[in-house]
């Protein structure tokens, strides 16, 4: 075009179609937007720098083999002791507890909503499920205090009132969506063609679902099953209103117990002065927690990776 | 094409019972969650209505159930989400352009910040908190104060505005773009006034959707020290507290009056988000377009 255009006219003068130098405004408009970018880089760093620096101090005064091999944990206390086994163990008991709703509930919704539903139903599921997701979990910790502990208490299970039963179960359904909206997006990438192909062949609903459709969506499960997780170990409010506050190994989940979360709530709401052990105890605690949660955030991440690069 | 007519009937029974047996699981599941969604709202109602009164809404914390309000909470919470606001939309907006628009995705730096922000996302909210106490309230010595709160919040869902703004952006056609670009509007130009505008539907349902997740949080704003006795409006830079921290305060008292209260408090708490979410979702329903 630019050859012709220069043959045909009058006068050959060079067209320049780069431009005449460098505009500043756009260099600053893009430096700006990359400073933008950079307050998340720096919200990390922060994270790591503020968890470590006290974590490390933490571990200079308390030993690293005593802190993950003790079974008693009092901060507080004369003599204190500094085992988290406790809190790790009542970490995982709520967990187990919420995973034992979440993850087959979520599932189940991410089929139905995925393969069963009606549009219509569909487009009043969604939203009420974004409803659910959005209620504060100060909200949850009261119902699982004031209402679900009672019932558990009138159906005669001999929970305390304060318990994992309760905090674990309200949490699972609290993790419902979590696990429904994205196992239900992994479903939906599943290609139509799998699913004629199997209807094809004569199979039922049924087989299509749990035969083509789990399997092949599968990474997306995963990766859901493994955010749930993270954020129920992660998940502070519920614990901290009904669970109780007292670090102890037990299985029993009509038992109070703490978790990490609700030992970090429970000890930094309080006046504690900087610098003293129980102000460095929040962080070492929390730099276990953070360790933890990231590892099974990343391990979900490469999963929703793989599902989105062999299907979109 | 001779098939025998029974080819073409119902299966074999067992496989229809087995997969009525899985609808009906299914039903459970989806169940549960509605069963208790709705047993929650009904018993918050059933035991906050007796104390939702003008008291509630301006008085501020007494001893006295009777005379207990959430007055100061309230208005911190509203001063928190304009303080919000005004923090999290243009950062989290202007990363997406920037990701969207400017970003070179196969720079490992880029790709780090994409991952990075990803993470973030999952990073449990108390973490944030003790971020807060670490950096803000001790080391800027910036004390328990309002503004520390609203940083807090601030980081806390800055990931979440700044997804739906991607996705938002994303969505807008590249023919837009490239028309601009013909035009000869530099890259500027066409992010200003041609992508962000269409874009502005999406982005405001994201904000709304993350600044209702913002005020509904508590643990963050634990560690940064809201649970105290404020009776005075708040200050930018005064002690503060919010409405989920009223709320857990009267739920750790032993009286059972203030249990009631707060089922009161988690009534106006909810009737803020669900109007917000509300609105959001009015908002991505009436004005977002369908390229």
């Amino acid at each position: 075009m630019a050859t012709q255009d220069t043959t045909v006219g009058a006068q050959p003068a060079p067209i320049r179609l780069r431009a005449e130098g460098r505009r500043w405004g756009e260099v600053a408009v893009k430096a700006l937007l990359a400073l933008c970018a950079l307050v998340s880089v720096v919200t990390t760093l922060g994270i790591v720098l503020a968890l470590l620096e006290p974590a490390i101090e933490f571990f200079r005064e308390v030993s690293i083999v005593d802190f993950f091999s003790g079974d008693r944990w009092a901060p507080l206390f004369e003599p204190a002791s500094f085992g988290v086994q406790p809190l790790l163990v009542g970490t995982f008991a709520v967990t187990f507890w919420a995973c034992l709703v979440a993850l087959p509930c979520g599932l189940g919704v991410a089929i139905f909503l995925s393969e069963y539903a009606h549009p219509r139903v569909r487009g009043i599921l969604k939203p009420a499920l974004e409803v659910l997701a959005g209620i504060p979990t100060v909200v949850f910790g009261f119902f699982a205090l004031a209402f679900f502990t009672p019932l558990l208490q009138d159906l005669g299970l001999g929970v305390g009132t304060f318990n994992v039963l309760a905090a674990g179960l309200v949490m699972g359904v609290m993790l419902i969506p979590t696990v429904a909206s994205i196992s239900e997006d992994a479903m939906s990438a599943v290609p139509q063609d799998l699913r004629d192909g199997a209807y094809g062949l004569g199979a039922t609903r049924l087989q299509v679902s749990t035969r083509i459709v789990v399997p092949a969506a599968i990474s997306g499960i995963v990766a859901s099953y493994v955010l749930a997780i993270s954020r129920a170990v992660g998940e502070t409010m519920i614990v901290l209103i009904a669970a109780g506050g007292i670090a102890q190994i037990t299985f029993d989940p009509r038992e109070p117990e703490q978790t990490m979360t609700a030992f970090i709530g429970a000890t930094g709401l309080g006046d504690v002065p900087t610098g003293s052990i129980e102000y460095k105890t929040i962080f070492a605690v929390g730099l276990t927690l953070f360790v933890l949660t990231l590892a099974m955030n990343l391990v979900s991440i490469r999963l929703v990776r793989k599902f989105r690069e062999v299907y979109e | 094409m001779s098939v025998p007519a029974a080819a073409l009937g119902p299966g074999p029974r067992g496989a229809k019972v087995r997969g009525t047996l899985f609808y009906v699981l299914l039903l459970v599941a989806v169940f549960i969650g509605f069963l208790l969604l709705g047993t929650l709202i009904v018993d918050v109602l059933r035991k906050g209505i007796g104390y939702l009164d003008p008291t509630l809404l301006t008085e501020p914390n007494s001893s006295n159930p009777e005379n207990a309000g959430a007055g100061p909470a309230i208005r911190g919470t509203i001063y928190m989400m304009v303080l919000l606001l005004v923090m999290v939309v243009p950062v989290g907006v202007g990363t997406a352009v920037y990701l969207e628009e400017y970003a070179d995705r196969d720079r490992w730096y880029n790709r780090l910040l994409e991952l990075n922000i990803q993470n973030l996302a999952a990073v449990p909210s108390i973490v944030y908190g003790i971020l807060g106490l670490a950096f803000l309230v001790r080391g800027l010595g910036l004390g328990r104060v309002l503004l520390a709160g609203a940083l807090i919040l601030t980081l806390l869902v800055l990931p979440t505005v700044i997804v739906a703004s991607r996705e938002a952006i994303r969505s807008v056609p590249d023919s837009i773009r490239q028309g601009a670009f013909a035009l000869g509007a530099t890259q500027w130009q066409v992010v200003s006034r041609q992508v962000l505008p269409a874009a502005i539907p999406g982005i405001a349902t994201g904000s709304i959707l993350a600044l209702a997740r913002a005020i509904g949080e508590t643990a963050p704003l634990l560690l940064v020290g809201a649970l105290t006795f404020v009776t005075t409006n708040p200050s930018l830079l005064g002690a503060f507290t919010a409405l989920p921290i009223q709320i857990y305060q009267w739920i750790a008292r032993p009286q059972d009056e203030f249990r009631l209260l707060a089922a009161a408090g988690i009534i106006v708490l909810l009737a803020i988000l669900l109007t917000m979410n509300a609105f959001a979702i009015w908002l991505r329903n009436r004005y977002q377009r369908r390229w």
